[in-house]
């Protein structure tokens, strides 16, 4: 960085940065053993919550120049807001860092790798959802046509970093094109009365490569009560873009969300990825100083509710749910947790399965390193915390973890595959999980009944 | 920052990836949980064991580099912010507990071991260490042991003082020592393990510690009586002590504090209150049982209009780890909260409550009170903004005041946190222009050059430091 780009960021450290949030911090420390980076950098104070907010702070102050070691400091660190519920100043760290990111990249001459990301993925097609489908298309084909077991079998592969080696591995068979652009969009309860009516934020890549999770939520949604409504013009949560540094973007598609959902009058509108309905949950802070705006993202956030949470509240979890014996764990999604304070819900669910014995693991809701983008950017971190998360998810002998966030789910996977034990366990999203533990339960009820029936 | 020929030789002691001074390093050991109190060191040194702790000092000692040892930052005197520079010495490479003997009852331990890991090891083994500071789940041991250490405790089983049987010590001049030992008796010569008890990293380094364990506790019981005024809940507290019952703990919250600790901890307190006493006792079953049954009517009896008891652990648990966190639920209130700790002889506590009252009053300011109202050690917590001098300098004012008050009532101007450069100003109030010189000779007895920690207890030093460049 030259001297006129330090001035830049330092500037826009002064403009951006919420100045009061920064002072809220007390540095008491409380913050310190719940952040994975100061616990896997060894007690590295310049790797903690409290010293980069010290660092922002020291930015904005004019006691530090934002060097390359600042900048490195906030982007090491993971986004998961682990610090947030233990700190009892209640500081918005998540806040703080996305306004902390966005003074150093919108002042910051790019990186090529940067730009490439950025360009492409932030701009271009992470907000189309039609992109996105054309792009997951490309994998299909890929997948499908023979190329992936060339490019495995050709070593072609090896040419790329080992995460992104072993994350082509793991990624899910993703629908053919024409299967992602024919969802239906208006749904009615099944074998139930309508007890709600709610809308599904689809999401971009949840609705493109992990459209299967997207359509058993739909199915639980409907075996749960509720009418759905989908609708058609919603567009990515802009979370991607909120975290690294583009929060001009991710308004935007804030606002196309809201205006998309104010169409339909629902009760609710529901999302299942962790990171997804954090981020949806803060349009409100992120759109506070747009008068036109504010008041519809607050209407927008208060209806934010998480798969797992209307389940409960609906007594999904009081039916019959089924599966064959097994030891589950779960991977807290760090935003479902310290973003949405959702982390009772998914536990409830799963410890009301028949079979399942659910164990859980130590430090479950410290992060797995997914982090969005970060597990593909901060490589060398997120192995290492992934190999902690897989060290004590193996000591509960768990067939199964379960997790509720794509990030996650694929990290997971990761994990599994780097430990050689893809044969012994597998990582499912939750929705996933009680879908199948319900319909087998529903199996078996009907063939006691036809049994049952037989009888007579 | 630091000469280059120092530097390199720092780095020859603990290698390259252990000695840091790039700003953002800097500005990450700058400070501590002191507000308004920052200092760049120039650089942060992490030696892997004591041999380079003391190699280490020595570089420091002949080039007169000041050092400030630094556990996890978390005191409240800004008692290791690098106000004279030098190295900020941090412990991350020592952390090992070594030894839990329990033939002897003692747990040996190295100064980086987060206090909390102490009490859970002797816990598994079933023994006890009960100091708990505030921060005791990342505050680390030699830290404790440098500002003596207080805690919810303190009443019943004393300070980190009262468990610290014996030390490694790194002197200035980087020779090793050990003092005390595992012997609950030891009068040979000066008791230089109390010495160095409190002494605020401004005597030398410790890098080890020997510390006494005790038989855990067979039960406990917890409660809180609730009070419509001030006054009362502290007459409970001295007719309490007044009736013979030591309790374990016994914490007084304010209203305001209250409010903001059920804010965050969301456990259902009575902010209904005016005035709250946490109690708890601990020991045999019968033995609690009939003090709490003593304490709940001596409280009644003082005008407590409710005593409720915890029914489960639980929900005991949850009271104690809401009360730690009152400090830091105080500053939502406000952007800056400073908070001192004058303590008086427990007796005393109904007229000082009183009197901080007063204080506040007196200077419009916003002061709310928690704390250890069994040993007498208050917490009165200003509720203030930084960036508004007029109103800091009216929160120093009545600061002095309360000082003031407390020596005057035979108390003392910190009951645990440390004099650092926060209360530097007010120690000859309590030690006297005597008894500060008396402190002043043995400080340059034992450490000539002044390399210890200096700017902290006693005025900044001017010498110019030959190994740093301005």
């Amino acid at each position: 960085m030259d001297t006129q780009e330090k001035q830049r960021i330092q500037s826009a450290f002064q403009e951006k940065m919420d100045y009061d949030e920064l002072m809220n911090c007390t540095r008491c420390g409380f913050c310190l053993p719940s952040c994975p980076t100061y616990v896997e950098t060894g007690r590295n104070e310049v790797h903690s919550p409290r010293g980069r907010i010290a660092l922002m702070k020291g930015v904005v102050d004019g006691v530090i120049e934002p060097s390359e070691e600042v900048k490195e400091s906030i982007d090491l660190c993971l986004g998961c807001r682990a610090c947030e519920p233990v700190c009892p100043s209640g500081v918005h760290f998540g806040r703080l860092l996305e306004q902390a990111r966005d003074a150093i990249y919108q002042s910051k001459k790019p990186t090529l790798p940067e730009k490439v990301m950025k360009g492409i993925f932030l701009k271009n097609i992470f907000p189309q959802q039609t992109r996105m489908i054309g792009l997951t298309g490309l994998l299909s084909f890929y997948q499908r046509s023979g190329a992936q077991k060339l490019a495995q079998a050709t070593g072609v592969m090896k040419l790329f970093p080992e995460t992104m080696r072993t994350m082509e591995k793991v990624l899910p068979t993703v629908p053919k094109r024409a299967e992602m652009k024919e969802r239906p969009r208006h749904l009615q309860p099944l074998h139930t009365t309508r007890k709600k009516k709610v809308a599904f934020f689809s999401g971009c890549l949840m609705d493109t490569m992990f459209m299967k999770t997207n359509d058993a939520t739909i199915k639980l949604l409907q075996y749960a009560g509720c009418e759905i409504v989908v609708p058609e013009t919603q567009a990515c949560c802009g979370a991607l873009h909120g975290h690294s540094g583009e929060l001009e973007q991710a308004r935007e598609m804030a606002k196309r969300n809201i205006v998309a959902f104010e169409a339909s009058e629902v009760d609710y509108i529901i999302t299942n990825a962790g990171g997804c309905g954090a981020f949806l949950v803060e349009y409100a802070h992120l759109l506070k100083n747009d008068p036109d705006w504010h008041e519809r993202a607050e209407g927008f956030c208060a209806k934010i509710k998480d798969i797992t949470r209307i389940l409960v509240e609906l007594d999904f979890h009081k039916q019959p749910l089924s599966l064959p014996e097994q030891i589950v764990t779960y991977q807290d999604s760090c935003h479902l947790k310290n973003g949405q304070k959702t982390f009772m819900e998914p536990r409830q669910l799963l410890e009301s399965i028949s079979g399942v014995q659910y164990v859980e693991m130590t430090d479950a809701s410290r992060c797995c390193g997914s982090a969005g983008i970060y597990n593909i950017v901060q490589s060398k971190m997120s192995m290492q915390i992934l190999d902690y998360k897989m060290e004590q998810a193996m000591k509960t002998n768990a067939k199964t973890i379960v997790t509720a966030n794509p990030g996650c789910l694929l990290q997971t996977k990761l994990g599994i595959e780097r430990e050689g034990l893809s044969k012994d366990m597998d990582a499912v999203h939750i929705v996933d999980f009680l879908l199948a533990a319900f319909e087998r339960a529903n199996d078996n009820k009907q063939v006691a009944e036809q049994v049952a029936a037989a009888q007579i | 920052m630091l000469k280059r020929d120092v530097r390199e030789k720092l780095i020859a002691i603990v290698g390259e990836e252990n000695v840091e001074d790039n700003n953002a390093s800097l500005l990450a050991y700058s400070y501590d949980s002191t507000a308004r109190y920052q200092a760049l060191p120039d650089a942060m040194v992490a030696p892997r064991n004591k041999h380079e702790v003391a190699a280490v000092v020595k570089v420091c000692n002949e080039h007169r580099i000041p050092i400030v040892p630094r556990g996890s930052g978390t005191n409240l005197c800004a008692g290791t912010t690098p106000s004279e520079g030098g190295i900020v010495l941090i412990f991350k490479h020592m952390r090992k507990i070594l030894e839990i003997d329990d033939e002897n009852l003692t747990i040996t331990v190295q100064s980086g071991v987060y206090t909390k890991d102490i009490l859970e090891a002797a816990q598994q083994v079933g023994l006890f260490y009960p100091p708990d500071p505030g921060s005791m789940h990342i505050s680390q041991i030699g830290g404790n042991i440098s500002e003596n250490s207080g805690g919810l405790r303190g009443l019943k089983y004393g300070v980190t003082r009262d468990y610290v049987l014996g030390l490694e010590i790194v002197l200035p001049n980087g020779e090793i020592i050990q003092t005390g030992g595992k012997l609950a008796k030891d009068v040979a010569g000066y008791d230089l393990t109390r010495l160095y008890v409190g002494a605020e990293g401004t005597l030398g380094i410790i890098t080890e510690a020997i510390l006494k364990l005790i038989p855990q506790p067979e039960t406990k019981q917890t409660m809180l009586a609730l009070y419509h005024d001030l006054e009362a809940a502290a007459e409970s507290v001295s007719a309490i002590i007044a009736n013979r019952i030591i309790p374990a703990t016994l914490e007084f919250l304010d209203q305001a504090t209250v409010q903001v600790v059920e804010d965050y901890a969301k456990i259902g307190l009575p902010t209904e209150a005016k005035a709250v006493l946490l109690i708890e006792q601990d020991g045999a079953a019968e033995v609690v049982a009939r003090d709490m049954e003593k304490i709940a009517a001596l409280c009644r009896g003082n005008r407590a209009f409710d005593v409720q008891i915890a029914e489960t652990n639980e929900e005991a648990e949850q009271l104690t780890a809401a009360r730690r966190t009152a400090l830091s639920a105080l500053s939502r209130l406000k952007p800056t909260t400073i908070l001192e700790d004058a303590t008086v002889p427990r007796s005393k506590i109904a007229k000082m409550v009183k009197a901080i009252g007063e204080i506040a009053d007196k200077y419009q300011l916003t002061i709310c009170t928690f704390g250890h109202a069994g040993d007498g050690n208050l917490h009165p917590t200003c509720l203030t903004d930084a960036r508004n001098e007029q109103e800091i300098e009216l929160v120093e004012k009545a600061f002095a005041e309360i000082f003031e008050k407390a020596v005057e009532l035979g108390g003392t101007i910190t009951g645990e946190h440390g004099v650092g450069m926060m209360k530097l100003p007010y120690l000859h109030l309590k030690a006297g222009e005597h008894g500060l010189e008396a402190m002043r000779r043995i400080k340059k007895a034992l450490d000539p050059n002044a390399i210890m920690n200096p700017g902290k207890m006693f005025a900044p030093h001017t010498k110019q430091s030959t190994g740093v460049e301005k």
